[in-house]
């Protein structure tokens, strides 16, 4: 039996997600619910499952679906890159369906939730599994339609106005990327990545196709100065979509860049591409941390994090182009996945544990959460505990993150890039400190009373303790990311 | 200038145009618009591009992507279109600058 199904994993993954997202879509609230809860157990067992067999056999998993192959068919290629993101979104998204499960009232207003999140669940698997630039094209619309129909599900008015900004800057980076394919593909005649990286000659076509294509990513990663989509959407979404968006959504398109960049060995294709990527990310930090810091409203705050905590994602390019020799190179490219990891962990529970404290507060104003952890300890820890990996303090994975960024950087001599770091952390824990000592300190007589709903309480912790834990037991995350890393970054290198 | 050539320019100051109504026009309904232009000026280029082979028959893949492309564009405009109806609905108002009070 196992042996029938194992050959077709990565196919019936998918299919389990498209399926339930379907049957999903058809029944009441209680019933859906059901549907998602046992789908994303079933999802965390079958990740679990491809990645082990990823390791286990040490290769690159090309899963052809009806048998069609490259460059007629579709195929779904899974590495130990994508193995790990793969990991990252089942592992999340438990937890977010989990915690979704105690948040909503079992209202039918709330019904297209479950059928939404699992089809954006889908897209991201797709992504994460695809090999090809017009199929990831198909999978990016995916994600930002069931995206956009979770940010306005509330349907109150600043969602529905954040929705509409999201779906506009989303469609018009999709079309800029689509743009991109279509000249790529008029100068090589393939879309595969792998027949791609053998065509690849630098001319003035290819150079504005690829200019196109990350570009029109770049604004859907939301990239400073192009996130000024980010902010609203994320913060005025209800909170396991807020979780979702930034936690998972914003890596999908980072990660077609890391896979272009290698395909197109970018550095050579544009120069300077790979450090002008570094310097608006160098931007994002400090732009985003002093944005977080004057905020009012703590999803808001959470969300600027989010713009700056992407900034960091893009330090991976020009030190993986400063490397001189390939270990340097995979250190900084795994710096950069890793980050991705453990920022995912981090902003999922801090984005749920804001769900939470909004709820046990009835507002988000910081002014009113003065003397938080008195009546809701629990919560209050979780956001310390997030916050503790958002500024990169040990032992957390955003400590171990930031480490391996400060010593490639050091090994290239690119040191600089370093002190980004080392100022993006003191700024992160300007705004992350602000807020503990607000939840810490006495506030006036406030608030409705703690949290009874004891989901909506643990299932943050879960998340927050595992970005610690991926901290101190970080290795077969590195294990598995190196091996894939070594391959594409090879082509990244000067 | 080829046959092709002049398509392809036509093309991308078609997804200019497009480009700069999504930016500049305030009214949701000429920024939907704005990507609807986009999105054809797209599927020109691709359509084009399949025509770049020697022979009478083109490349057959750029029109399959258009297909699937005009899939998509159908979908993301009906929805866009139904998101610009609840706002107008929920709140009277047709474009984004009438959310500075949310800030």
């Amino acid at each position: 039996m196992l042996d029938l199904i194992q050959p077709q994993l990565p196919a019936i993954t998918l299919a389990v997600l498209l399926f339930a997202a379907s049957a999903a879509f058809l029944v009441r609230f209680e019933r859906a619910r059901a549907i998602a809860l046992v789908a994303a157990g079933v999802q965390v067992v079958l990740v679990s499952w491809i990645t082990w067999i990823v390791v286990g056999q040490d290769r690159v998993w090309v899963y052809t679906i009806g048998g069609w192959g490259a460059p007629l068919g579709i195929d779904l290629t899974i590495d130990g890159v994508s193995a790990v993101m793969m990991l990252l979104t089942a592992v999340v998204g438990c937890v977010v369906t989990v915690y979704s499960a105690g948040y909503f009232p079992p209202k039918d207003s709330y019904r297209l939730f479950w059928s939404l999140w699992l089809f954006l669940w889908a897209a991201l698997f797709a992504l994460f599994a695809s090999n090809d630039i017009f199929n990831l094209y198909v999978c990016l619309e995916l994600l930002t339609i069931s995206a956009v129909g979770l940010v306005a599900i509330s349907g109150e008015r600043a969602a529905l106005f954040a929705g509409m900004r999201y779906i506009l800057s989303a469609l018009a980076g999709s079309l800029i990327y689509l743009f991109g394919v279509a000249l790529v593909y008029a100068s090589t005649g393939v879309l595969d990545f792998d027949l791609l990286a053998t065509q690849v000659s630098i001319d003035p076509t290819t150079q504005a196709g690829l200019a196109l294509m990350v570009i029109g990513l770049l604004l859907k990663t939301a990239l400073f100065p192009m996130h000024f989509w980010l902010p609203p959407a994320h913060a005025n979404a209800v909170a396991p979509v807020s979780a979702v968006l930034s936690a998972l959504v914003v890596k999908g398109s980072f990660y077609i860049i890391f896979k272009l960049m290698h395909v197109f060995t970018g550095h050579e294709m544009i120069p300077g591409l790979a450090e002008l990527m570094g310097i608006l990310g160098v931007c994002a930090i400090i732009w985003g941390s002093v944005q977080a810091f004057t905020q009012k409203r703590l999803k808001m705050m959470v969300a600027y994090s989010t713009v700056a905590q992407i900034g960091y994602l893009f330090l991976l390019f020009p030190l993986v182009a400063a490397a001189d020799d390939i270990q340097t190179a995979v250190l900084a490219a795994s710096a950069g996945l890793f980050h991705a990891v453990s920022h995912g962990l981090a902003k999922g529970a801090m984005f749920l544990t804001a769900g939470t404290i909004v709820k046990a507060v009835g507002s988000d104003r910081l002014e009113d959460m003065a003397g938080l952890s008195r009546l809701a300890p629990i919560p209050a820890f979780t956001f310390a505990i997030a916050g503790v990996s958002m500024v990169g303090l040990p032992p957390s994975g955003g400590f171990v993150s930031k480490w391996l960024y400060v010593s490639s950087a050091i090994e290239t001599g690119a040191w600089w890039w370093a002190g980004a770091v080392v100022v993006g952390g003191l700024l992160a824990a300007l705004y992350i400190f602000k807020v503990i000592a607000l939840f810490m300190g006495s506030g006036k007589e406030p608030l409705q009373v703690g949290v009874s709903n004891r989901v909506i309480t643990i299932a943050p912790l879960v998340l927050a303790l595992m970005s610690l834990v991926i901290g101190v037991f970080g290795q077969p995350i590195l294990d598995l990311l190196y091996p894939a890393v070594e391959s594409l970054t090879a082509g990244m290198m000067r | 200038m080829t046959q092709i050539e002049i398509y392809l320019l036509a093309g991308a100051a078609m997804f200019c145009i497009g480009l700069y109504g999504l930016v500049v026009r305030p009214h949701l309904l000429h920024k939907v618009m704005g990507l609807n232009v986009m999105a054809v000026a797209v599927f020109l280029v691709l359509v084009s591009v399949a025509r770049r082979v020697p022979g009478p028959t083109p490349d057959a893949l750029p029109h399959a992507m258009v297909l699937t492309g005009i899939v998509v564009s159908v979908a993301a405009t009906a929805y866009s279109l139904a998101l610009i109806k609840r706002i107008y609905t929920e709140t009277g108002a047709v474009t984004l600058q009438e959310t500075d009070d949310d800030a």
